[in-house]
């Protein structure tokens, strides 16, 4: 079965100045280095990783909201091409986006349901008489009210913002959702409430969702698949369960290290990263986190790793790590 | 017998710092709205105490009335004392001689905090000077010793450094370097890891905690993550619409609940550590604070409520050593 997305070695480099004494020199930032991954329909694929390493330009490239350096994304078996003709249009109709904010995603001079038919207008589809109850029959389904169907976004709470901004993402029936922390902005007890909503909206209308967010806890809790990112780079891929109770990049292991746990027994010792992210500016030899890796070795300055398929369902890139070696993976034991 | 009884947590004579009865109501354009109802409060010497609750909930108004830093829109309420003095109801020059002195506050995001046009020695300078009166080469110096404090690397190049220069992990070590610049004897963290990427949190974290152990100062962690709290806190205390919803010490608070919003709040948590299920959500929001119920505030989000919880207002009964719940439930 073809994957509802596909993305070949997907490259963003943005032409930058720096400072270079009293002058400024050309540099390349590589905001997204040549990722791929595959996303199968109804399916929901989470990004992790922290500030800057690409997460959001990956987005906006799969939406065609950019156009890629390099590298090709096929949507449903069609490749997306960023020029704003008609194909992209129609393919658009198809793949919707969910952001963090929604008081800023949303037209604080409209009425809320207005908003919700608008990309039925946009687009032009089927009957503009049906629209108002389209939209009604959805609000109500996504747990809004006919009593906020006609305020405006700052009469609204923050998770029932977020059901407007879900409302008139799914009305066009897209296939896939491209979600940029869309419960990052909520409190605890609302954010719950909008997971359960995404997952059902999902068992109901079967739309996949490429799902970004930097809360490891909330990916797990949604995804069928998951990649980590650091520094434009995929470094590791692999089924949450596996990939959150086994991680294989060192990376990975120190990014599950660093999350507080509300039940951990005794106080283990927390294996914190030293430092901080190099700029993406600054191109550098071999691996992207040799500076922090606890295991780096001289390969990992020499030569960028491989990204390999580690067993039938996790991939990742490491020296250190072989298909052979996954198995029972060195690098974790190899801790302190 | 010189031995000594083991000091419990619970029975710690005087407390640093201690808030009664606190009451804040914000008025505008002839309306106003009392958005904290008798909250009360104590941190003790070195203690380090967490506050988790939902936006709105009060905790940053909690601090923020107490210093005196709400402006003229808030009328503010209640008792405080600090180390056995009263500091309630002074005016703005006495109070200066409290607030980065001897009650420090860091907030969540460092870089609005700092002034973007300043190097920052020259920030860090004028805190000491403010709160030690050194000047010149001592005050440098000093400045030096703080940033070296919070393991900001090459500290004497970096005083020349602008904020903008610095990422937002390095603003808030800088942040928290001037916080200790009066060695105060209380540190406010009004969540102060929430902008920050996690392995950054992580580094936060365990800076505040060995600053905290090593001044041997009083702590208060402000916080809308109950695991961050949970990992650095000794008590907690949750706060819901302005009250206090449950105050524990951290062990017995995430281990047996009493509040049903504290239940809640730790159900509807996803959990890394089993297999993903459906989130038992607590239905409902927030009541704004000018709609509040009667009764209870949590009454009509409550799985468990009962007739009387819409009637009248839970006191904040004892359910177990040092563990206090405002919950009819409590009471049986």
């Amino acid at each position: 079965m073809t994957p509802l997305l596909e993305v070949h070695h997907l490259t963003k480099h943005y032409p930058v100045m720096v400072p270079d004494g009293w002058r400024q020199r050309q540099a390349t930032l590589r905001a997204v280095d040549g990722i791929s991954f595959d996303l199968q329909a109804g399916q929901t694929l989470g990004l992790v990783g922290e500030s800057g390493c690409g997460k959001t330009t990956t987005a906006r490239l799969v939406l065609g909201l950019m156009a890629a350096t390099q590298g090709q994304i096929l949507f449903e078996g069609q490749a997306l091409r960023a020029e704003r003709d008609s194909a992209w249009r129609a393919l658009r109709q198809r793949m919707q986006m969910v952001y963090q904010n929604p008081l800023s995603a949303l037209d604080r001079r409209v009425p809320v349901l207005a908003q919700v038919t608008e990309p039925l207008r946009i687009h032009g589809i089927g009957d503009p008489l049906t629209y108002i109850d389209q939209a009604q029959e959805l609000m109500s389904a996504l747990g809004l009210s006919p009593a906020l169907w006609h305020r405006y976004p700052h009469e609204l709470s923050g998770g029932q913002r977020q059901r407007v901004v879900l409302s008139r993402a799914l009305i066009l029936k897209p296939s896939l959702l491209v979600c940029d922390e869309p419960v990052s902005a909520l409190d605890v007890s609302i954010q719950a409430q909008v997971i359960n909503l995404l997952q059902d909206v999902q068992e109901r209308m079967g739309v996949a969702y490429l799902f970004i967010s930097h809360d490891l806890k909330v990916v797990h809790q949604v995804s069928d698949d998951v990649g980590v990112m650091y520094l434009g780079k995929m470094v590791e891929q692999g089924p949450p369960a596996e990939l959150f109770n086994e991680p294989l990049h060192p990376y990975t292991q120190a990014l599950l290290a660093a999350i507080p746990h509300l039940w951990q027994k005794e106080k283990t010792h927390r294996l914190t990263l030293q430092g901080e992210p190099p700029s993406p500016l600054a191109h550098q030899q071999g691996c992207v986190f040799q500076q922090r890796c606890p295991h780096v070795q001289a390969i990992c300055k020499e030569q960028a790793p491989e990204w390999v398929r580690m067993t039938r369902t996790r991939s990742a890139a490491c020296h250190l790590l072989t298909p052979a070696t996954a198995q029972h993976s060195p690098v974790l034991e190899a801790q302190p | 017998m010189t031995a000594h009884p083991p000091v419990r947590a619970d029975v710690h004579p005087a407390p640093l710092v201690s808030l009664r009865d606190l009451q804040v109501e914000f008025s505008a354009g002839g309306s106003s709205v009392r958005v904290l109802h008798g909250v009360n409060l104590d941190v003790h010497a070195g203690e380090s105490l967490g506050m988790v609750g939902e936006s709105g909930c009060g905790k940053s108004v909690t601090w923020l009335a107490a210093l005196g830093l709400l402006g003229p829109h808030a009328q503010v309420q209640g008792e405080f004392t600090l180390a056995g003095e009263r500091f309630d109801g002074l005016n703005d020059q006495a109070l200066s001689l409290i607030r980065g002195r001897r009650i420090a506050l860091i907030s969540q995001d460092p870089a609005s905090a700092l002034n973007p046009v300043q190097r920052i020695g020259r920030q860090l300078v004028e805190a000491i000077r403010l709160h030690k009166g050194l000047q010149g080469d001592a005050a440098h110096a000093q400045a030096v010793r703080l940033l070296d404090q919070v393991h900001i690397p090459h500290a004497q190049q970096r005083l020349q450094a602008y904020p903008h220069e610095l990422s937002g992990g390095m603003n808030q070590r800088v942040m928290i370097a001037m916080a200790l610049a009066g060695e105060p004897e209380l540190l406010i963290a009004d969540e102060p890891t929430t902008a920050l990427d996690v392995t950054i949190q992580a580094q936060i974290l365990n800076l505040l905690g060995e600053v905290r152990r090593d001044q041997g100062m009083g702590m208060v962690l402000i916080s809308h993550d109950l695991s961050v709290i949970a990992q650095e806190c000794e008590r907690v205390m949750v706060m819901y619409a302005g009250r206090v919803a449950e105050t524990a010490p951290t062990d017995a608070l995430f281990r047996a609940p009493r509040h049903p919003y504290t239940q809640g709040l730790l159900a509807c948590l996803p959990d890394m550590g089993r297999r993903p299920r459906r989130l038992p959500a607590i239905a409902g929001q927030v009541p704004q604070p000018w709609q509040l119920p009667s009764g209870c505030s949590f009454a009509p989000r409550c799985t468990q409520a009962q007739e009387a919880c819409s009637i009248r207002l839970p006191d904040l009964l004892t359910v177990a050593p040092a563990h206090q719940s405002a919950c009819v439930l409590g009471a049986a």
